[in-house]
């Protein structure tokens, strides 16, 4: 069932074992391996050496009873600290290797999950902040361990709540699994909250003082994570001393529906209120220019109550509070009603500086007109063409920066209307750096005209011409006697099997489906009235119908660079079960939807759909039973868009560079294709790459 | 010696399935020991190069399947290497005057190279590889033709160089990892094995060997007879006892027909099986093979290959209605495999995959 998951832990010591080990000597204590974790973190450092080798043991049963709450989930996302606290033997060096063991034996990458693939200024800025928490949190674990619990209860409380995913405490821990389902009931956390205040103060003064000290030159996103723990400590401050906590409090009790609401209002404008504005200013100072370049940023988080207030004031289209958020993503941006698209079209008016062709986008984006990630994706584009066919430089500015500037406003507007896809965020840099690296001595109509072409250009190659390659790819893959499934409606899956029954192949196809959307009866339509053999299920009965599959074919909105495929919801599902009844499973994916991110789950980044379409059945009167649910505050319910299949369940990705393996190294076949000169061809580059080849040793 | 082989070759007719690939090997490996080896290199080397270059010449109607042919008879040369010198003598007896009539003649020739046995994956490799390495330079655009061809011929040339050194460097390569007192098992007959393994014993290394009987072309028994010709202590087993014996090994060491893009491995058929039972005991797979074995190739699971046929001789008649499964090889999934030994460097099954967008895009 494993068997791809197994080899790796299995094999990684061996390797070791035999390369480096003198044939008689005992294999050695993996030593080697602890000081690239140790200096990998250069902020954790102290923390993790002091307690391994100087920890008494009077200090270890607290620690021990620490880690009977969270360590468990923390053990996986940053290894070396907690580890050796909970070594209940007075601990030598040696003990200490061998603690590590089990971790190092973890994909070294998967434990660093906090700390290195992260800490790239391109990646989420809560990263960097949740790694310095953690190790926060672990030092003073160790410092006080009675009060640990406390703490990491806390944490969450305390305008921090967007780490409550990857959360520490065992009390996130048991809403966490249960939000997982449809309707879930969160439990209200205990009121530990304002004791734990005192000590969450202590910890983020640490938090200001550490990272200043160990390096002055920090990342921009270390910089907002240090701007954001201060911002949150002075928060808390202001609120253990001043005998008011509700602030603090009240937000933990997520989703109690019109209370909560209010309740962060209040919260939101306590924090960005006038008492605290001077220190506030002084600390913000730098960052304000920051947001102002990037805002709304796409993957804002949206439980910063702080944030979400100020797109909001910008906002064009009005955002109306969503009912009962679900714990595990609040972080999301909540679904907003279609209701308000009558409103906005009565904006129209009001907003001159928008493109009729990219509102009509928008629009159609928010009342679900468009759907699909090639279908979305080009859309986009030609609005954008359209755009910059009327577009005229204002007098004293620069075409590359008021075009940019106009771009950035138009995508922040599409955001509005619906979250981005990755494979449109793509497009978006492209088109981004297309505008920047034109020529200044270009005429406006011949810039304009290179930028035309340039995104005709991406729309027939990266994206038509590609599905066309997959499709020949990919069709090599179906035999005579195939049962082919497929899930969902997939534009370049529907192309495949038209063409492959065009080329005279038999086969037959069952098109797996799912409420709410059934897309997939559009695609049996469309495949039964071509005359192909065609079963239909829902994806209830997906393993029964599996053991009659030989091949099963996906879409897929990305694939991300350790082979994570990003998908419609229910792909994840497919895929797993298909692997284990070793049917070999293809993702058809054309190469300008990949992204070097790293997700590991389907919560920190996913869309939120529509609630209601869950609850109601058209049709069926007699299953009403959740009519008021917006009503029961213990109720949420969880429509999410997408989700993540591991790449252990994928057999291989269907690209127009030809078949990938699903590893973790796809980054190197995706910076080779995403880079421009792929695009113009690649002379150049020949030379290089062949050079390669005279290699010997 | 001739025993495997003489069933065979008498047979009336080849049929048109059975792999030319096999036939070939079986061929050699009827021949092939070290010492015919080295007496046979000490008759033809010095004179070689002469006759070779003679042949398209003379022969002025020039065949490329001739040219690879008589390639092909030399014994210790990989089919692929054989089709690299077949296309370079292409180059050079080419009466092209432009790059484009120049590539076009290749391409005719490589895919006539390929026609003639669809089974061979290092051949196809081969090719594609050979016309990736000679034909995509940047100084042809500027240079004139002549100078070009030359240029051809000197790139192809090295190609062919690079190929032959291969095995050399893998044998190096993998001497790291066989460690005094090991015990390793071999499956199959492969040159690159071989190398390795004479490589360790020359170096003073202690180990034995386990030898599968290789059914049914047995060349694993070839095997056993050139490491017991070494002084290497061999023990021979059926390839039915591989589990039985898997407690006793330290590795694997296989070598390979063809690496595919997952990162797998194509070779003898029974490979897949003891990489299976390796794995269930947790020993590592070791794969020897060359890099023109790289092969753009993406099987998704066994049936997912061009069959290679081989006639097997079960030494009794086969009562009629009863079918017989003559596929000469399986295919080994990446994630049964520890690493590969090739001559790019020592590469897990997951890089194998960007070296081939490498070599090939």
């Amino acid at each position: 069932m494993d068997s791809r998951r197994a080899p790796r832990t299995v094999i990684d010591p061996k390797v070791r074992q035999v390369g480096f080990v003198t044939p008689g000597a005992p294999p050695p204590v993996r030593s080697q391996f602890v000081p690239p974790d140790a200096s990998s973190s250069p902020p954790r450092a102290p923390d993790f050496t002091s307690p391994g080798n100087s920890l008494s043991p009077v200090m270890i049963p607290p620690a021990r009873h620490a880690s009977a709450e969270g360590i468990p989930s923390l053990a996986r996302a940053s290894a070396p600290v907690p580890v050796p606290s909970t070594a209940p033997n007075p601990p030598s060096p040696l003990r200490r290797d061998g603690a590590l063991i089990p971790i190092g034996s973890y994909n070294p990458s998967e434990c660093l999950l906090g700390t290195s693939p992260m800490r790239s200024p391109s990646s989420r800025m809560d990263g960097s902040e949740f790694s310095e928490d953690m190790s926060m949190a672990s030092s003073s674990w160790l410092g006080r361990g009675s009060s640990a619990k406390a703490t990491a209860a806390s944490l969450p409380g305390t305008g921090a709540e967007m780490m409550a995913a990857g959360k520490v405490g065992g009390n996130v821990v048991v809403p966490a699994k249960s939000s997982l389902t449809t309707a879930s009931v969160v439990k209200t956390l205990p009121g530990l909250s304002d004791k734990g205040d005192v000590s969450f103060v202590e910890v983020h003064n640490e938090a200001a003082g550490v990272p200043k000290s160990l390096k002055q030159k920090t990342s921009k996103a270390d910089r907002r994570a240090l701007q954001e723990a201060q911002r949150a400590a002075k928060a808390a401050a202001r609120e253990a001393g001043g005998g008011k906590p509700s602030g603090g409090t009240v937000p933990t009790n997520a989703g109690k529906g019109e209370v909560g609401k209010s309740s962060q209002k209040k919260d939101g404008t306590s924090v960005s209120g006038t008492n605290i504005a001077p220190e506030k200013k002084v600390s913000d100072r730098p960052l304000e220019k920051e947001r102002k370049k990037d805002v709304p940023h796409p993957r804002m988080q949206f439980d910063d109550q702080h944030r979400v207030d100020k797109a909001k004031k910008r906002a064009v289209v009005n955002q109306s509070e969503a009912r009962n958020r679900v714990e595990l993503f609040r972080h999301l941006p909540q679904y907003v009603h279609g209701t308000q698209l009558p409103d906005l079209e009565s904006k129209f008016f009001q907003l001159d500086h928008m493109h009729p062709s990219v509102y009509k986008v928008g629009l159609q984006y928010l009342a679900g007109n468009i759907t699909g990630g090639n279908a979305r994706c080009i859309a986009m584009l030609l609005a954008f063409r359209e755009a910059i066919k009327d577009y005229s430089t204002p007098p004293e500015k620069a075409l590359v920066r008021d075009l940019t500037a106009k771009v950035s406003n138009y995508v922040s507007f599409l955001i509005e209307c619906r979250p981005l896809s990755i494979s449109m965020g793509n497009a978006i840099k492209f088109l981004k750096s297309r505008i920047a690296k034109l020529p200044h001595t270009l005429s406006e109509s011949e810039a304009k005209s290179i930028l035309e072409s340039d995104i005709d250009r991406f729309i027939n190659e990266k994206i038509l011409l590609a599905e066309k390659v997959i499709v020949r790819h990919a069709v090599e893959k179906i035999r005579n006697g195939d049962v082919l499934l497929t899930y969902g409606c997939s534009s370049v899956v529907e192309m495949l099997l038209l063409y492959a029954h065009e080329s005279k192949k038999q086969f037959r196809v069952v098109v797996v489906d799912s409420r709410p959307k059934l897309e997939g009866k559009a695609l049996l339509h469309r495949l039964v009235s071509k005359g192909l053999n065609c079963t239909y299920t829902h994806i209830n009965a997906i393993s029964y119908i599996m053991h009659e599959v030989t091949r099963v074919f996906l879409g897929a909105s990305s694939v991300l660079s350790n082979g994570t495929v990003y998908s419609r919801v229910g792909t994840a599902c497919i895929a797993m079960v298909a692997h284990a009844f070793h049917v070999p499973v293809l993702i058809c994916c054309e190469a300008y939807k990949f992204h070097e991110r790293v997700q590991l789950d389907s919560i920190c980044s996913n869309e939120l759909g529509d609630p209601d379409v869950i609850s109601t059945v058209p049709g069926r009167k007699d299953l009403d039973h959740l009519d008021n649910w917006a009503e029961n505050e213990n109720l949420q319910l969880l429509n999410l868009t997408y989700d993540a299949t591991p790449s252990d369940y994928v057999s291989v990705i269907v690209t127009d560079y030809g078949l990938l393996p699903p590893t973790r190294k796809l980054e190197i076949a995706i910076s080779s294709i995403t880079t421009e000169v792929k695009i113009s061809g690649r002379a150049g580059k020949d030379k290089d790459t062949i050079g390669d080849f005279d290699f010997q040793v | 010696m001739e025993a495997p082989k003489s069933p065979q070759s008498p047979n009336p007719n080849p049929g048109l399935g059975i792999s030319a690939y096999y036939q070939t090997r079986a061929e050699h490996h009827a021949v092939v020991t070290s010492d015919w080896l080295a007496q046979a290199q000490a008759a033809v080397a010095p004179p070689s190069p002469p006759p070779e270059r003679a042949a398209p010449e003379s022969g002025r109607p020039f065949s490329v399947v001739e040219e690879f042919n008589f390639w092909r008879k030399k014994p210790d040369l990989a089919e692929a290497v054989a089709a690299i010198m077949a296309l370079a003598a292409v180059i050079q007896s080419s009466t092209a005057t432009t790059m484009m009539e120049l590539e076009i003649e290749l391409k005719k020739a490589s895919d006539s190279l390929k026609k003639g046995d669809r089974s061979s994956i290092s051949l196809t490799a081969g090719c594609d590889l050979f016309m990736r390495y000679v034909t995509r330079t940047t100084a042809l655009e500027y240079e004139d033709f002549d100078a070009a061809k030359l240029r051809l011929i000197e790139r192809a040339e090295k190609f062919g160089e690079i190929s032959l050194k291969a095995r050399r460097t893998i044998a190096m390569l993998s001497q790291d990892f066989i460690f005094d007192g090991c015990t390793i098992l071999v499956h199959g007959f492969s040159r690159v094995v071989l190398e390795v393994l004479k490589l360790a014993a020359s170096n003073r290394k202690l180990f034995r060997v386990f030898c599968t009987e290789g059914r049914p072309d047995r060349t694993g028994l070839r095997l056993s007879n050139e490491l017991a010709a070494l002084g290497v202590p061999v023990k021979l087993l059926i390839d039915s006892a591989v589990a039985y014996t898997m407690d006793e090994v330290d590795m694997i060491f296989v070598g390979a027909d063809g690496v595919v893009e997952s990162g797998g491995i194509i070779n003898m058929m029974g490979t897949y099986q003891i990489a299976l039972v390796a794995h269930s005991m947790n020993k590592p797979v070791y794969v020897a093979a060359e890099s023109y074995k790289f092969a753009r190739l993406y099987p998704l699971d066994q049936k997912d290959l061009e069959p290679a046929i081989r006639k097997i001789d079960f030494g009794v008649p086969i009562p009629s209605g009863v079918e017989v499964e003559e596929c000469a090889r399986d295919y080994t999934p990446p994630q049964y495999l520890t690493l590969l030994f090739t001559d790019l460097g020592v590469l897990t099954p997951s890089v194998v995959s960007d070296e081939l967008i490498r070599l090939y895009l």
